[in-house]
């Protein structure tokens, strides 16, 4: 069923657009890949700090409050370059198990990041007080962003 | 000059390139770690562009800023380069002819010259200038230089992956 969506998407004129003409494609993915940019960065901030590695000087507040929202900023645009480059691939993308992966694990970052945001919202010292658990949090998100960016590149070599 | 076609191709003969372009996944596996440090880099330093133009988080002093953001920017920049060297190395000859790659080389040199301007000139009366509540104007233009070229960067390097 997933291959006849795929057929059916892919025959669209939208889909043969974005096929035909060379430079949407690399322009669609430079734009994703400068998203992912903004969301790895603010991320690996936040989750070495989590951790206990890194900005150290800043409370795990603070850096919540001012790197978290650049993700929620980006994620829109990443979701919405990411439906362009599957309407021009479909069958690239949603019958590959390296995008499926990405996914999955992108969901499962997303419930993370946003139980971070709603702990420290109600409580600003929540993550100072839980050493090994913020750790844990910090490094499960982490692996997941690296996670996502491998599966990303490795869709191309499926 | 013959010398930058000689050294491509002694570079692609040597045993690491030979290793990386008859490996299946040794090219993926490297490009993964290239795209790694590069997020990390242009998203490390558009942090500290976007503060120079007064655009993020106004409430912190842009040496704050300069202090935490740059040495992220630069130690993934070293593996970033590692990395890009090694699958240079793979096809030496074949990038170095490729134009993408060429204008993405000019680039990082021009964001070279641009930070080594910034930090030796620019950045000793930024201080001076934030206490009075400003920015100096050459700060600005470093910033909003930055931005432009590295998104530029970005680009160029996805082409290369799209021209033969």
């Amino acid at each position: 069923m997933l291959q006849s969506f795929c057929d059916w998407l892919s025959n669209t004129s939208l889909s043969l657009t974005i096929q035909t003409v060379m430079w949407i494609i690399p322009a669609v993915q430079t734009v994703h890949i400068l998203c992912v940019a903004v969301v790895m960065s603010s991320m690996a901030m936040l989750d070495l700090r989590l951790v206990g590695m890194a900005g150290k000087r800043r409370s795990v507040s603070q850096m919540v409050s001012r790197l978290v929202p650049w993700v929620w900023g980006a994620l829109p645009v990443l979701l919405t370059t990411g439906v362009i480059l599957i309407v021009g691939e479909p069958s690239r993308e949603l019958l590959n198990p390296y995008f499926r992966a990405k996914m999955a694990m992108l969901a499962t970052v997303i419930v993370i990041t946003l139980v971070v945001e709603r702990k420290n919202a109600k409580d600003p010292d929540y993550w100072e007080s839980r050493g090994p658990a913020a750790a844990l949090t910090g490094l499960a998100s982490l692996l997941l962003w690296v996670g996502i960016i491998t599966a990303g590149r490795w869709i191309a070599y499926y | 000059m013959t010398v930058i076609p000689e050294f491509c191709a002694w570079l692609e003969n040597t045993s690491v390139a030979t290793t990386i372009r008859q490996s299946t996944w040794l090219f993926p596996a490297i490009e993964t770690l290239h795209v790694l440090a590069t997020v990390l880099v242009v998203g490390s330093v558009t942090m500290l562009d976007l503060r120079l133009l007064n655009v993020a988080w106004r409430d912190r002093t842009i040496r704050e800023i300069h202090e935490e953001v740059l040495p992220w920017t630069w130690s993934s920049f070293v593996v970033a380069a590692m990395a890009g060297s090694m699958l240079f190395s793979s096809s030496a000859t074949k990038y170095y002819h490729n134009f993408p790659f060429r204008m993405k080389m000019v680039l990082l040199l021009m964001i070279g010259i641009n930070a080594a301007f910034f930090e030796a000139r620019t950045y000793q009366r930024v201080e001076n200038a934030e206490r009075r509540g400003q920015i100096p104007v050459a700060a600005q233009v470093a910033g909003a230089i930055g931005i432009v070229l590295w998104i530029a960067v970005v680009a160029c390097g996805r082409w290369i992956g799209f021209t033969k």
